[in-house]
């Protein structure tokens, strides 16, 4: 991302501890900071127990941090003084679940579902307006106008996951975290939806945090990602360097393990394993993100930097001595 | 390959509901020959679990078997007990399920769960079983075996659990290992473990695989043969190389063109969705979704074409009065790869 471009999302040192001062204190996410430029997809992928759905969490406010800070479009929204100070956090910020199934009353039609935030935030002068604005969303999302006033047990899954994007639209945030919103999803339909959500970006300006642990799919839709793993940020960077020539240990290992359609790769495929004992901290060796080569970060300690660079050269070098296809 | 150990035939499967008949299987044949892996493609809906149920008699009260057989040593498998069928569940048809969290007892510790099936079976006693299930445990690779073995299964992670219950899906040698959708609950590094740990398995014991899964990287990896099905039906069936460098129904293109791969900088999305099988469409079941569709495919089901001795495919773009038409970009470009290949091997 270039220097110029406006930071949305600025997350500094977020820390979100579960069940502090017991024996069994969960440190889900420990300690990460990472920016979202305007306009961008931002991937966060990571296993599961990594803590990227607890990030997405904390960052729009399911949760109350820890510890550090969140800054939204130059505001400190890491805790609010009043109700109308988080109203206008939320009509900014939106969130797209993980199962399109959980995440919809099922007593409530499809209308009510879709206009609650439209409701709250008084965006309609009356009854016609509201209705207006929800076919018009219907529409947006791929559904049909006389959808609204149906209940959701009457869709299918994909078709819910598309009311789940009206919902999050409805009240035009500029920012949306989408948790796995396709991992619920048939193949077949997976795309469809993640093509919805780049075309929605593209008209509407929006910016993404796109939370999966499907590393393709991630890398399909991100501009930049960022992998974590025991509640830590490893690496950040743009999404091609990320997967072409990953630093970190376990970004090598993850892509390593992806699987491809392709049997003649397959059968030569190599996987790289993973010692996570790399990760544990050494004492007076402090470890954060550093930038290694312009905009790709890795999560290491003075010592360990120029090992990282040695690798990023050695990529470069490699690269120039096998010319493209 | 080996010998045929299963032969499907023609089998159709009805579900009883209040809206009417759902017919969910319709005309499937297919069969598996010894030490090899079959994947059954398909989405939800599609019958791939519905036909292996069918295979294993597990099949939900409200099913019916309307027509065909299921040939397993020259005996129909539809035609017995529920008594005869557990003689054969488990010991020489076994599954392992897609959720390591609910298919096993949390009440149970999982040494005593991997030796049941060397009790029920083989009449193993107790100690012995133990032994034998101590052993298998070391196969699958859980650590610090010997301790483990009295542990309950909340004390293992994801991964372990799908390792455990491979463990009791093997331990019998069956002859027959069905696992569907084994990894899907599983991350991707686990995933790889698993997958690498059934193809070794494989080998030693010599089981044949019917692997169930909608995840074509997956396929891609494990499978020496391939069937796809869509709305019930077998539309496509061959090795995993003709499949994937060859394909020739408009659905399998659909499928692979919808697959993100590290290196896809567009998706082409399969438009609409699966038809609904209280009613299914007369002609190909995919027409409505298919941009290469004709007249016909409205009107009657397409036969299988032959495209080699290993591969069928049941569209009428393969009739010879068909008009000629390109696929996608993406499959042109698997076609060129099938070319080299070919090449290679003549």
């Amino acid at each position: 991302m270039p220097e110029n471009q406006k930071k949305v999302l600025e997350v500094k040192h977020l820390k979100q501890y579960f069940g502090v001062g017991k024996p069994d204190m969960v440190k889900a996410v420990d300690d990460i900071s990472f920016d979202i430029y305007d306009g961008e997809v931002f991937g966060l992928v990571g296993e599961s127990g990594s803590g990227k759905t607890t990030a997405g969490r904390s960052i729009i406010h399911l949760y109350n941090p820890t510890d550090g800070q969140i800054i939204f479009n130059g505001k400190d929204v890491s805790s609010f003084k009043s109700k109308k100070e988080k109203l206008e956090f939320t009509r900014n910020m939106q969130m797209i679940f993980q199962d399109p199934q959980a995440s919809l009353n099922p007593r409530m039609t499809v209308e009510d579902i879709i206009a609650e935030g439209i409701d709250i935030h008084g965006l309609a002068k009356d009854k016609a307006e509201r209705r207006k604005k929800v076919e018009d969303l219907l529409e947006t999302v791929g559904l049909n106008r006389d959808h609204a006033s149906r209940y959701p047990h009457e869709f299918s899954g994909g078709q819910r996951q598309r009311i789940g994007i009206a919902r999050a639209l409805a009240v035009e945030p500029s920012f949306i975290i989408a948790d796995e919103p396709i991992s619920a999803l048939d193949v077949s339909i997976q795309a469809q939806v993640v093509n919805l959500m780049k075309d929605l970006q593209k008209e509407r300006g929006l910016t993404y945090l796109f939370i999966a642990h499907d590393l393709s799919m991630v890398k399909y839709i991100s501009d930049r990602i960022g992998v974590l793993h025991y509640g830590r940020l490893l690496e950040v960077g743009p999404a091609d360097d990320v997967y072409l020539t990953p630093l970190h240990d376990y970004t090598k290992s993850l892509i390593s393990a992806v699987p491809e359609p392709d049997p003649e790769f397959e059968r030569t495929r190599q996987r790289v394993p993973y010692d996570a004992s790399i990760e544990q901290d050494k004492e007076g060796q402090p470890r954060k993100l550093r930038e290694i080569t312009p905009g790709h970060f890795v999560r290491c300690s003075e010592e360990e930097l120029s090992f990282y660079q040695e690798r990023a050269a050695n990529y470069k070098k490699e690269k120039q001595e096998t010319p493209s296809v | 390959m080996g010998e045929r150990i299963l032969d499907v035939n023609n089998l159709e499967i009805n579900f009883h509901t209040y809206a009417g008949d759902v017919k969910a299987i319709r005309d499937v044949s297919f069969h598996l020959d010894k030490g090899e892996t079959l994947a059954i493609v398909g989405e939800s809906g599609s019958g791939k679990s519905v036909t292996t149920k069918s295979l294993m008699g597990l099949l939900a009260n409200n099913a019916r078997v309307v027509g065909g057989s299921i040939m397993y040593h020259d005996e129909d498998i539809l035609k017995k007990s529920e008594k005869q069928m557990q003689d054969i569940r488990g010991k020489d048809i076994a599954m392992i399920f897609q959720d390591p969290m609910t298919s096993l007892d949390p009440t149970m510790k999982i040494g005593r769960q991997i030796a049941e099936p060397l009790m029920k079976h083989k009449n193993v006693e107790k100690k012995k079983a133990l032994a034998q299930a101590l052993e298998i445990l070391k196969l699958v690779g859980i650590d610090h075996a010997e301790e483990r073995i009295n542990e309950y299964p909340h004390q293992f992670s994801g991964g372990q659990r799908q390792r455990i219950v491979i463990a009791i899906a093997l331990v019998c040698y069956p002859e027959i290992l069905i696992a569907d959708e084994p990894t899907t609950a599983l991350d991707v590094t686990i995933q790889a473990q698993i997958l690498d740990l059934m193809k070794e398995l494989q080998q030693k014991i010599e089981t044949s695989i019917i692997f169930i899964t909608h995840d074509l990287g997956v396929v891609a990896g494990m499978a020496d043969r391939v069937a796809v099905m869509y709305a019930g039906q077998i539309i496509e069936y061959g090795s995993v190389d003709e499949i994937f460098y060859n394909p020739q129904h408009p659905y399998t293109w659909g499928l692979l063109n919808s697959m993100p791969t590290l290196n896809s900088t567009d998706l082409q999305a399969i438009p609409g969705t699966p038809p609904d099988l209280l009613d299914p469409p007369k002609g190909d079941p995919f027409a409505a979704r298919n941009p290469y569709a004709m007249k016909i495919d409205e009107k009657e089901k397409p036969p299988f074409f032959k495209v080699s001795e290993t591969h069928f495919a049941s569209t009428w773009l393969l009739h010879p009065d068909a008009p000629k038409i390109t696929p996608p970009d993406e499959i042109v470009r698997r076609k060129k790869i099938f070319k080299k290949m070919q090449a290679n091997v003549n």
